[in-house]
């Protein structure tokens, strides 16, 4: 399973992370998804627990800041897994084979996309274009870009990772 | 020794870094942006005698057996002779990306000896009216696909009275099959940075934001170190190039919502809203980013200004076709054997760039399609290839140009699949605000799957929902998702009629 987080609401220094992030950022023209953004980089995801302490140091009601982390794609409201690979879905990717590609991913990786290995290893997600379409079909992992992907190559750079 | 590497995120997913790393134990390396032939990188240049060799592609496992022909010249089964000599590259007029591939994307000095800040400069010495004048002559229009003519836009931001302005650069480039944007923001940031602070200068504005995709984090990394330097180098601040006019930008991330390319759910996003699309009027330029005057422009568009402003609009007009001026990076991709991105004047046919330019198809089966200017763009089928690539020319043949990218598929292609695809993204992506598109696309899907079971009723229903979307959506999202469906409905009706099977997946 994936592992135990810490529950952010009752963690001390949670409260201190949070204004940090909100400090580097009030006063900013449009600071909210800068500020989603650090908070997901600092936790992995977008916990529930700040989102009303953003609303209040915006000015906004909490509805109003979980109707923009709901609506992008990026935020998470729960944690991924260690690491996330990224299949590119999207035409280019298509007309070269992305989607037999996804199929044995799938099937190698023993989960679906939106799904977790149960180690919490490896979280597997789609994307929609990585500006790598002269070289489809795509992978991301982190830093990680592949380009002319097959399932061996997509294999190595997950048994890398964690090399 | 100098040798280059490119360092864009093409090259990178190709093992460039890889190759890099390996030749710094005996070259000094430079990682220059991307050529554009993609199919040749990772691409290694080497500098002897004032000319720049090509080879590639390179794996780093080649590099110790190449490392002799780099110093000498000697014969390498990957030499490709002096890169500014291919045929790729011989046949383009590089306008925008005449520096990408070139430079050090990170040098001021590099970008200036090669003909960088020129424009900037001489938009100091005309003046605002003088380069709004400038951008209309050239006759340029938004490269996002929209084709507003930009120097109008600019001049309806300058008119306009605020205390503050803005300048957004759209650099969403959400489209499938599109990369122009990646290119320039990984091989020459500076170029843009120049361009928006002209239009800074045009319109009276002195801040500007780029709008970037999350997908993009090298592309981030680049722009955000070259505006460090801009700022080191007074290109940007308080006064620009000791100017009286004060500009700086900032970069800003996206987070995964296709519609955010649309210009107004754009400016709500930069706002920290979520990305819906607001309705016109009030248009941006009156009303645009936390509500003041704001010109909003693709890139490519405002990359493109330098140039103009260096050369005059006059010399940009002379090139192109009809009411498309000057010059277009046309993105090649999808099953194509020479996939990447060539700069040319508006006016080559579909059949030349696929064919002639793109070699055909990578698997070598004949080419069936081709979808033009993104998700949202139309297939156009291979008996129709001679439409010239402009914006009218490919309106005429209700096809899009878009963002410019050319995806394409070989006969294996299942285009009610692919039909099916332009509906279903256009469900997730939908920001919701309007019904043609929020519920249409649903609809669509359902109905595509209808006719897929073999159920042809669903075909005149699918027509007319089409219908609906595209007159009664809010933007381009729910308007335009039906010229994909449309194309492929119109142009291979065998392919939606009598379907009791499941056919093969597209890409076996």
């Amino acid at each position: 399973m994936i592992p135990a987080m810490s529950e952010p609401a009752t963690d001390a220094d949670f409260t201190e992370r949070l204004e940090t992030i909100l400090g580097a950022h009030i006063g900013r023209e449009g600071p909210l998804l800068p500020i989603l953004h650090d908070v997901q980089a600092e936790w992995g995801y977008v916990p529930e627990a700040a989102e009303p302490v953003i609303a209040a140091a915006l000015g906004l009601t909490r509805a109003e800041v979980h109707g923009v982390v709901s609506f992008y794609h990026d935020f998470r409201d729960h944690p991924s897994g260690r690491h996330v690979l990224r299949l590119c879905r999207a035409e280019a990717c298509q007309s070269m084979g992305a989607d037999a590609l996804a199929d044995e991913v799938r099937a190698a990786l023993g989960i679906d996309f939106h799904e977790t290995t149960p180690d919490g290893r490896l979280t597997l997600e789609p994307v929609f274009c990585l500006g790598l379409c002269a070289c489809a079909p795509s992978a991301q992992m982190g830093e990680r870009l592949l380009g002319r992907a097959t399932a061996d190559k997509v294999r190595r750079l997950v048994a890398e990772v964690d090399a | 020794m100098r040798v280059w590497v490119p360092l864009d995120a093409a090259a990178r997913a190709l093992g460039a870094d890889e190759v890099a790393e390996a030749l710094a134990r005996d070259f000094t390396v430079t990682r220059n942006g991307t050529r554009g032939m993609i199919w040749l990188e990772p691409l290694v240049e080497v500098e002897r005698d004032g000319l720049r060799y090509g080879y590639g592609p390179v794996e780093a496992g080649d590099v110790a057996g190449l490392i002799d022909a780099l110093r000498t010249g000697a014969e390498h089964p990957l030499a490709l002779g002096p890169v500014e000599e291919l045929p790729w590259m011989k046949a383009q007029a590089r306008l925008t990306f005449q520096r990408v591939g070139v430079i050090d994307p990170l040098s001021v000095g590099e970008y200036e000896a090669y003909g960088g800040l020129e424009g900037l400069r001489r938009a100091l010495d005309i003046g605002p009216e003088a380069i709004v004048q400038d951008v209309t002559d050239s006759g340029l229009r938004g490269r996002g696909g929209a084709g507003f003519p930009t120097g109008i836009k600019w001049k309806t931001v300058a008119g306009a009275k605020a205390e503050r302005k803005y300048i957004v650069c759209n650099a969403d480039e959400g489209d499938s099959g599109s990369f122009a944007d990646r290119m320039i923001m990984e091989g020459d940031p500076l170029v843009l940075i120049e361009g928006m602070a002209i239009a800074g200068i045009a319109v009276g504005a002195v801040q500007g934001y780029v709008y970037c995709r999350s997908e993009y984090p090298d592309s981030i990394r680049v722009l955000e170190a070259a505006i460090g330097k801009a700022r080191q180098a007074g290109i940007l601040g308080d006064s620009v190039l000791g100017s009286e006019h004060a500009f700086d930008m900032e970069v800003r991330v996206g987070a995964g919502a296709y519609v955010c390319g649309e210009e107004t759910s754009l400016l709500n996003s930069l706002e920290g809203k979520r990305g819906t699309v607001r309705a016109k009027p009030p248009i941006p330029a009156l009303e645009g980013f936390l509500g003041r005057p704001t010109v909003v422009n693709n890139l490519i568009s405002l990359a493109t200004i330098p140039w103009i402003l260096a050369h005059g609009g006059a010399a940009y007009a002379q090139l192109g076709i009809g009411r498309s001026k000057g010059t277009i990076p046309i993105q090649l991709s999808g099953n194509i054997r020479h996939g990447g991105l060539f700069e040319a004047p508006f006016g080559m046919t579909l059949r030349q760039i696929i064919e002639e330019i793109g070699g055909g198809s990578a698997s070598g089966r004949p080419v069936k399609a081709a979808q033009v200017g993104g998700p949202l763009g139309a297939y156009v089928p291979h008996w129709n290839f001679d439409i010239p690539f402009g914006y009218e020319e490919l309106g005429a043949k209700d096809a899009l140009l878009g963002h410019a990218g050319i995806t394409v598929f070989d006969d294996s292609a299942d285009m009610l699949k692919l039909a099916r695809f332009a509906m279903e993204f256009c469900a997730v992506e939908s920001c919701g605000k309007c019904t043609p598109c929020r519920i249409g696309s649903v609809r669509g899907v359902e109905t595509i799957d209808r006719i897929a079971q073999g159920d042809e009723d669903g075909i005149p229903i699918l027509k007319d929902l089409c219908n609906t979307m595209k007159w009664g959506s809010l933007c381009a999202l729910g308007g335009f998702a039906p010229f994909p469906v449309m194309s492929a409905l119109t142009h291979f009706p065998e392919e939606f009629s009598g379907r009791r099977e499941p056919r093969k997946e597209a890409a076996e």
